[in-house]
């Protein structure tokens, strides 16, 4: 069984001139240490799938199964508790908490699905380079480093699958290989199924799979 | 163009120009509204003063109060120009009113114009002018009563025979006044005493007036704080259209001079609608605040506004004023911003953190000005401007606090969203700081105003017991009944005590003496605040005089001392006695001194003790045909007392509550700019597995635990503040002082209103997330590309 699968996924948004579809029936699935690349091109539909998948965005049809269990058809409570406990998510613009210290952030999605592991938390800040970094504020790290500590806040509460939307998107070609090389091995160590949006060939070629989606449908 | 695209900002963020023009809309209509009290009320004692003085005129009177009318016609014969005036209080129609007999052939400049418009002959055959308010008030009555906006009200200005036969003064007058030069020699018997009346009451009632502006000043910086925070936050938005308009080559002088116009069109829009404001709420409270200078000072105010050009251009100008203290900061930095500035919104956390320090810098500087003025000043000026330097102080320390506050709170927290709670709250308190800094002003303005009052209703309802002993109190018509009176009731009742007075100058300050009969009811009920040994037997062997507690403080007399009486030279002060809602010096002996010091005074009231109140006064009403306003009973004078207390704090009451309400209005003007940043703060919380509900509930925690750490740090500030008023500014001002009483239940009752505002203020922004569910969050993720 999938650790998360895509079923028949619809969506549209309304707009002056009618609704627009941007995903029309949509399927795939992601296994246990599975890391699967999502392509397209702007506007193809990508990230509304990264977020149907994540459970904050809703779906018009279709399934967002994690394992039996469909997330389309839970009320926000239940999304946002499977959210916490079986989902990690790393966005572009990093979206880490301003006013928590770097050690906080780390610790903080583990602590609040009640399954903080110190000891995990601390290899992994090490493993990330963050070990000397962990008092400090997100505003006083660099782009790389935010990004660095997204990853190792997503992975520290154990996820079965890490959404990653344009995870190097903001960084250097060099900073952003780094972080994508560290986030592809600490997946992998760690059997969680890795959905990753992204418009770089290169990184889709690291992947295990590459999706790639054209006007709402899978090329 | 370029104002064109900076106004473009408003039209995207209507809640925030509407926060704006409301904040300063609000700050004018405080502000003008209580200056337009203060103007009508100041009018109206230049009117009294021009009816009964030239400028610098003076009048002579005698220290015994009454003058026999021959003397005028001798000095005039001796080329001394004077009027005659013959003055009393007089029971006419359905009110009370002064009755105030001119001569209008000798009468100064400014009765003359009272006269001017009207019917000379009517008024001489018993015919009289009056403010057309008394005129409504006094209803049906047997004279023929002419409008007149010249004679103040509660005053009927009649010809002096008309007022020699209502107030039984046959051949005597009160006194005379001076059109002239002033005698070489005074003539024995006489004296001279200014009869500024309206300088008289401006003195009187300045401390009123102070109080009043002092409160719409603290409204007025309130609802700047609003002004301030909508236009900094509005520059801190608009960075990026600054850099693309220099960019595009708009030069920085027309720039600066497009945001320069747009806040003079924002302060005109807001000034215009705040003066409308002002107005209305002038006319809405005046009734009250006229009733109140009626009742503490005697000040004829009459209550209708009238309309003052100058008082809207004042009030204009001050809009300007605001606008340009609110939005110079903004103005002074785009002026100073490099072309190419960061079109990011600043981290305002960062840059006030350095403010922070540096508010606290100045809260301590202002806080040892304080202390310097406490210790060392004196005077009502001293007073305020030590409230000023303290309130400032503590709302300057406010941040720093709170932040401190919310540091300890964190370093308890176990949970990760309740450490989160704090920390957030911490971050974001220098966004939220002027709006916090404005609550605790009001809160502390609420609390020490509230304690005051209280302390001052339970100190005066406690001296009312005391002091209202006497079952019922008669007013005859004139000396000639008052006697009668007395002969009447001496074998009927337990006690008749008359009361009459000499108005006198005592330690140069306006005052009155009064005689007091040697009786029980004063032994045992009259409290002193400081007596002399044996002072009731010594005041009964008239070896002195009790004083009041005005005259005490503002002379510094205190027994042993000694005072000046008129006639009697100096005599020894034996006791000090409170005298809560009269302005005037007081001085006390007993009656049969008094008679010998000032014959043939009128008596002017009789106090009666009664077991049968009720008998009494029908056998009054059977025998002399009293009118029911001639007779008060102990209940109804302590009623009326009591409703002169409330109506005087009404305004104060009323201004509190303004004050809170423009507080939470620049909080919630706060909160609703700041939900769209707060957003961006939420939404990786949200991704992450908190419920939109929970991040809705936290907000509204939020606001509340603010509100409540406000509260707290409020506590000790009002507090300060009831002391300062009850122990500086009502000695300075009405010249009594109070005991500090503690009321926590009106904390309690406050804390519930400040956080239901703090909810009320939150809500709105809260509820927009609960009910947006997770769009306006997804939307941060969404505009990442």
């Amino acid at each position: 069984m999938s650790l998360l699968a895509l079923k028949d996924i619809h969506k549209s948004f309304a707009s002056a001139e009618g609704p627009v579809a941007v995903l029309q029936g949509v399927s795939l699935a992601v296994q246990a240490g599975e890391v699967v690349a999502l392509t397209g091109e702007s506007g193809s539909g990508k990230s509304t799938l990264l977020h149907i998948a994540a459970g904050l965005e809703p779906v018009d049809a279709g399934q967002v199964l994690f394992g039996t269990q469909d997330m389309a058809a839970l009320p926000d409570a239940g999304r946002a508790q499977l959210r916490r406990g079986t989902v990690g998510l790393v966005f572009q613009q990093f979206n880490l908490v301003p006013s928590l210290s770097v050690g906080a952030n780390l610790a903080f999605q583990a602590r609040l699905a009640g399954k903080h592991d110190a000891a995990f938390c601390t290899d992994l800040a090490a493993r990330l380079g963050l070990a000397d970094l962990l008092s400090r504020y997100p505003e006083q790290l660099s782009g790389g480093q935010q990004q660095r500590v997204a990853i190792g806040r997503a992975l520290a509460a154990r996820p079965e699958v890490l959404l990653a939307d344009e995870p190097t998107g903001n960084l250097d070609e060099a900073t952003g290989d780094a972080v994508f090389a560290l986030m592809l091995e600490l997946a992998r160590a760690q059997g969680t199924g890795l959905l990753l949006v992204t418009h770089s060939a290169r990184l889709a070629g690291q992947c295990d799979h590459a999706i790639h989606l054209r006007n709402g449908r899978l090329a | 163009m370029t104002l064109q695209a900076l106004l473009s900002h408003w039209a995207r963020n209507k809640m925030q120009l509407a926060m704006l023009l409301a904040g300063l809309t609000l700050a004018t209509a405080l502000w003008s509204g209580v200056q337009a009290l203060n103007a009508q009320a100041r009018g109206a004692y230049a009117t009294a003063a021009a009816l009964v003085s030239t400028d610098g005129a003076a009048r002579l009177e005698s220290p015994s109060g009454q003058l026999p009318q021959a003397l005028f016609v001798e000095l005039r014969r001796a080329g001394v120009l004077v009027s005659p005036v013959a003055e009393g209080r007089f029971i006419m129609g359905d009110t009370r009113v002064t009755l105030l007999g001119i001569e209008p052939l000798t009468a100064p400049p400014g009765t003359a114009a009272a006269l001017a418009d009207g019917d000379l002959q009517g008024f001489l055959s018993g015919g009289g002018y009056a403010h057309p308010e008394t005129v409504a008030q006094i209803g049906a009555s047997d004279m023929a009563l002419t409008p007149s906006q010249a004679v103040p009200v509660g005053t009927v200005l009649v010809d002096i025979g008309t007022a020699q036969t209502a107030l039984g003064m046959a051949d005597q007058i009160s006194h005379l006044m001076l059109t002239g030069p002033a005698p070489d020699a005074m003539p024995e018997g006489l004296r001279m005493a200014q009869a500024d009346a309206g300088a008289e009451l401006d003195g009187l009632t300045d401390s009123f007036h102070l109080n009043l502006t002092a409160f719409g000043a603290l409204a007025f910086a309130v609802g700047l704080f609003i002004v301030h925070s909508a236009v900094g936050l509005a520059f801190e938005q608009r960075r990026g259209l600054f850099r693309t308009l220099r960019s595009l080559g708009v030069p920085l002088r027309s720039l600066t001079l497009a945001l320069a116009l747009e806040l003079a069109l924002m302060a005109l829009i807001a000034g215009l609608a705040g003066l409308g404001l002002g107005y209305v709420m002038a006319a809405a409270l005046l009734p009250d605040v006229a009733a109140t200078l009626r009742g503490l000072y005697g000040a004829p105010v009459p209550g209708s506004l009238q309309f003052s050009p100058v008082w809207a251009l004042a009030g204009l100008a001050m809009a300007f004023a605001g606008a340009g203290l609110a939005g110079g900061q903004a103005l002074w930095r785009l002026w100073h911003m490099p072309v190419l500035a960061p079109a990011q919104p600043r981290a305002w956390a960062i840059a006030s953190g350095r403010a922070m320090r540096w508010q606290v810098v100045g809260a301590l500087a202002l806080g040892a000005l304080a202390f310097v003025l406490g210790v060392f000043g004196s005077g009502l000026f001293a007073g305020f401007a030590l409230l000023a330097a303290a309130l400032l102080a503590a709302a300057l320390l406010t941040p720093a606090a709170l932040a401190l506050c919310l540091r300890m709170a964190a370093r308890l927290a176990r949970a990760p969203v309740v450490q989160w709670f704090w920390a957030d709250s911490r971050q974001n308190l220098p966004r939220l700081s002027l709006a916090l800094m404005a609550l605790m002003l009001a809160l502390a303005a609420n609390i020490g105003v509230g304690t005051m009052v209280a302390s001052f209703r339970a100190t005066f309802i406690g001296w009312l017991d005391q002091r209202l002993v006497a079952e019922m109190t008669v007013t005859p018509r004139d000396a000639a009944q008052a006697r009668e009176l007395e002969a009447f009731l001496t074998s009927r009742v337990d006690a008749v005590l008359p009361l009459r007075r000499v108005d006198a100058t005592l330690a140069g300050q306006p005052g009155a003496v009064y005689a007091m009969r040697d009786h029980a009811t004063f032994r045992d009920n009259w409290p002193l605040i400081q007596a002399a040994a044996d002072s009731w037997d010594r005041l009964a062997g008239e070896q002195g005089a009790l004083i009041n507690e005005q005259l005490a403080r503002r002379a510094g007399l205190w027994p042993g001392d000694r005072v000046a009486l008129p006639g009697a030279g100096d005599v020894a002060i034996l006791g000090v006695y409170p005298d809560y809602g009269n302005p005037l010096a007081q001085a006390i002996v007993t009656e049969d001194w008094f008679d010998r010091l000032y014959p043939d005074t009128p008596t002017r009231q009789l106090a009666i003790r009664t077991d049968d109140p009720d008998a009494t006064r029908a056998a009054l009403l059977d025998e002399f045909g009293l009118t029911a306003q001639a007779i008060t009973d102990q209940a109804q004078a302590k009623a009326l007392s009591l409703a002169i207390f409330e109506r005087t704090f009404l305004i104060t009451g009323a201004l509190n509550v303004l004050t809170l309400s423009v507080a939470a209005l620049a909080l919630f003007a706060t909160l609703v700019t700041l939900s769209g940043l707060r957003l961006v703060q939420l939404a990786p919380l949200w991704a992450m597995g908190l419920t939109v509900r929970q991040l809705a509930g936290l907000e509204l925690a939020r606001a509340l635990v603010l509100a409540g750490l406000t509260m707290v740090l409020a506590l000790p500030v009002g507090l300060m503040l009831a002391q300062v008023l009850l122990a500086v500014i009502n000695v300075q001002a009405f010249g009594w002082r109070l005991p500090l009483q503690i009321f926590p239940a009106d904390w309690a009752r406050l804390a519930f209103w400040a956080g239901l505002a703090m909810l009320a203020a939150s809500a709105w922004p809260a509820w927009r997330l609960w009910r947006g569910g997770g769009e306006p969050l997804l939307r941060v993720f969404a505009y990442e590309r």
